[in-house]
């Protein structure tokens, strides 16, 4: 497209009902703010039911709790929130116009975000193999770990804290699954939203004027992010001290 | 009428949106907001057919008091289905989809919404999602009630109950990708000089319903995926059995069902607003506090879900709190009436069919709302839960009220929207049809709820027949009433007078441009100098119209 026709009909990624860019940039940020509000909504049941429940049954959420694999969880936290710096640096080179800076970085949140769920699959496969997948979400393979009986101290036993019931950290690990699934299949749909900016990227579409799609795209990157900042510690920290009573 | 011919609209072209295309493919691919308000309109006048044979189902088994006409198990899934279309297919997408959609570009000066193509998506997925329920029903059905109250609906019913919920849960994103459109259009789409305090108060409603839509609506999906997986995979938060709590259900189900009811009326007190002050030709009485008691409603409305728990184990203090607040939102329900009432005072009322619609409404809403504040009262809702008050009560709302609204809108708008007048006589004799019609099937209903009888029962003791056969005869007459505007509204397509620009006379911006209108809605984008309602005489209103071509060059 030439100066002209640009002068004439506005940028070749104004859409024709907009009056101009700035306009477009506006509908489009809102647009993806009040999405998140719904998304926020949407979780909000889940940590509704969590918060219910824990206050219900504290000691069996903390034996459940103790279960989960701090490191591994501490590790994706550090993951995500590495990504999340990534993201907000290729926002800033597509404003500023660097094209290469800005593939690489979003190359670089892609695969943290990979990286993330490889992590998160490695968590659920131990959960599979300790018989922690709630009800019968996998056919043929109820929940049923084996507990450990005093002075028992094999990792891959259930030990329960006094007044807990198996019933209880059935819950719980319903809860840890519908939430961080939940959370994996927003990261899934992210990593197919950073896939299609890459595209775009590679092909040029994004300059100074035409920016909004990957600051969108950022948001709710990071909004997926704290979704996760606020499990980390409610699913994996909270009670943990309990532990050594 | 007076006309108001301050401003000038150009030469009507033969193109508008509705000739601008031809074939199916343009209309299924269609992005203009116009094309798929039609789109909507077609589909949920489908659904409210559909929700309406269920409803004479209901009516017929009603009509003697032994369970003759089908056995309880049928009746149960009529009853439920009845619900689930009429809710979540037809009211809640009603008019924020057909008119909302029709008409906020139109009203602010856009020539789209924010986001077409999620437009058309919304669309899209609404259909998704009534394909899936009406595979529910044909499948087998579905009996839970449109409540889907567990554990009764996770262990219990063998029913279709995960197809009927999937249906509703796909059905929800539509709902909120349409409130996402109408606000980021409403905030950022404005014509020059359309300010918050110019826009019709049809736009402030819409807004608040769209605050409601997807502050709510996440909520009713997350909670219905829960339910499924509870009954696929036996994994439970809501049942006692597996150590959950059914009344988290109902909190969660309530917390967006009850905000659910001010998505079908807020809409529909917005027309209202519109029909009021337009056909009595008079600025509305207290402007700002109408608008602002629509997002009261929105907010309030998320605050008073407890209501429909006084008989579970809900601690009392949190139901006094609930009762409480319950009537607090009565107050700007009741604003919206006195200022509606207020602006008739000494003005021209003129009775067309919008207006007949527009002033049953007035007095229909007032029943429903005052009967609401019976059932918000702790004790009187003890005697009066889960009885046929309840359901008369809430008929006053949603048809009554939101169908009312709905209605008077389609019939104002019509011209606008198909370029054709309907037939007023016709018009006039169905509204009162419609009205005789409702209050012969539900105030009936009032009497047998509070002398005791049930609702959700098929056969009932011989005493309550006399309600129940004026109810029956009732809803003979009502939906009798519905199919005349059907046909006549399809009959005016093609035979219809052709509609001017501006039939009513009024000054609202969608009737600045031609009927039906071009597919961009306006050829230049309007400046606004005007008030909303603003019947001052001709010369004293200052009118910058775009459409005065010396109004270019400045």
């Amino acid at each position: 497209m030439d100066a002209t026709t640009e002068q004439l009909h506005g940028h070749r990624s104004l859409q024709h009902h907009f009056e101009n860019m700035e306009q477009q940039r506006e509908a489009g940020t809102l647009g993806m703010w009040v999405f998140l509000v719904t998304e926020i909504m949407f979780f909000g049941g889940m940590f509704l039911a969590y918060t219910l429940y824990r206050s219900a049954y504290p000691q069996a959420f903390a034996s459940a709790s103790n279960h989960l694999d701090i490191t591994l969880g501490a590790l994706n936290t550090g993951v995500l929130i590495f990504s999340s710096f990534t993201m907000a640096m290729a926002v800033y080179f597509t404003q500023t116009g660097k094209p290469r800076p800005q593939v690489i970085c979003l190359v670089l949140t892609l695969l943290l975000g990979l990286t993330f769920l490889g992590i998160k699959a490695v968590e659920y496969h131990d959960k599979y193999n300790d018989h922690l997948i709630p009800g019968r979400l996998i056919p043929g393979r109820p929940f049923g770990p084996e507990v450990a009986q005093e002075g028992d101290h094999d990792p891959h036993k259930l030990h329960l804290l006094p007044g807990a019931t198996v019933r209880q950290v059935e819950l719980f690990y319903w809860i840890y699954f519908a939430m961080t699934g939940m959370h994996a299949l927003h990261m899934i749909i992210g990593a197919g939203l950073l896939t299609f900016l890459l595209i775009f990227s590679l092909k040029g579409r994004f300059d100074p004027e035409y920016h909004s799609p990957v600051e969108v795209i950022g948001l709710y990157w990071h909004f997926v992010d704290i979704i996760w900042i606020f499990l980390f510690p409610l699913l994996y920290l909270l009670g943990r001290h309990l532990e050594h009573v | 009428m007076k006309p108001i011919e301050s401003f000038e609209i150009p030469e009507p072209s033969k193109v508008n949106y509705i000739n601008a295309q031809y074939g199916l493919k343009s209309w299924l691919l269609t992005k203009d907001h116009k094309r798929i308000a039609l789109l909507y309109l077609g589909s949920i006048t489908f659904f409210f057919f559909i929700g309406g044979l269920y409803a004479m189902m209901i009516r017929l088994e009603l009509l003697t008091p032994p369970g003759d006409f089908m056995q309880s198990a049928t009746y149960n899934k009529v009853f439920t289905q009845h619900g689930i279309i009429m809710i979540f297919f037809f009211l809640i997408p009603s008019i924020p989809a057909t008119l909302g959609n029709f008409l906020i570009p139109m009203m602010i000066g856009a020539k789209d919404l924010a986001f077409p193509r999620i437009n058309l998506l919304s669309w899209y997925i609404y259909m998704l999602g009534g394909v899936i329920t009406i595979y529910a029903l044909l499948a087998g059905g579905v009996d839970t009630g449109w409540t889907f109250y567990t554990p009764f609906s996770t262990t219990f019913s063998n029913t279709y109950v995960v197809a009927a919920g999937l249906g509703i849960f796909v059905n929800g994103f539509s709902s909120i990708l349409t409130g996402l459109n109408f606000i980021v259009t409403v905030h950022t789409m404005r014509a020059p000089g359309m300010t918050w305090f110019r826009l019709p108060l049809f736009v402030w409603s819409l807004y608040a319903t769209s605050l409601v839509m997807i502050l709510g609506t996440p909520v009713i999906a997350i909670t219905i995926l829960l339910l499924a997986f509870e009954r696929l995979a036996h994994v439970g938060i809501f049942d006692p059995a597996l150590g959950g709590d059914p009344i988290l259900f109902q909190h969660l189900f309530w917390f967006y069902s009850h905000p659910a009811v001010y998505i079908m009326v807020l809409p529909s007190m917005g027309v209202i607003s519109e029909l009021i002050a337009n056909f009595s030709r008079k600025n509305i009485f207290g402007y700002s506090f109408v608008a602002f008691s629509s997002l009261a409603i929105a907010v309030f409305g998320f605050l008073v879900w407890g209501h429909h728990l006084f008989v579970t184990s809900q601690s009392v203090y949190a139901g006094m709190i609930f009762s409480f607040l319950s009537f607090a939102v009565a107050i700007p329900s009741a604003i919206k009436v006195f200022n509606w009432t207020a602006t008739l005072y000494k003005s021209s009322i003129s009775y067309d069919t919008p207006m007949l619609y527009a002033l049953g409404f007035i007095g229909l809403f007032t029943v429903g709302g005052m009967t609401g504040l019976f059932l918000a009262s702790l004790a009187v809702d003890v005697h009066l839960s889960d009885t046929y008050f309840v359901v008369a009560h809430f008929h006053y709302i949603m048809v009554g009220g939101a169908l009312m609204g709905y209605l008077g809108g389609l019939h104002y708008w019509w011209p606008k929207i198909s370029g054709r007048m309907y037939p007023e006589g016709w018009g006039r004799f169905s509204a009162l049809v419609i009205f005789v019609g409702f209050n012969l099937t539900f105030l009936p209903q009032f009497v047998a709820g509070y002398l005791g009888m049930p609702r959700r029962y098929h056969a009932y003791p011989p005493e309550f027949q006399v309600f129940n056969v004026l109810s029956t005869a009732g809803a003979s007459i009502l939906g009798f009433g519905m199919l005349i505007p059907a046909i006549y509204f399809v009959w005016s397509m093609r035979y219809g007078k052709h509609a001017e620009a501006n039939p009513w006379h009024l000054p609202g911006l969608e009737w600045r441009t031609q009927s039906p209108p071009p597919t961009e809605n306006f050829a230049v984008t309007p400046i606004v100098t005007w008030e909303a309602y603003e019947f001052a005489p001709a010369e004293e209103t200052e009118v910058v119209g775009k459409f005065r071509p010396e109004m270019e060059r400045i």
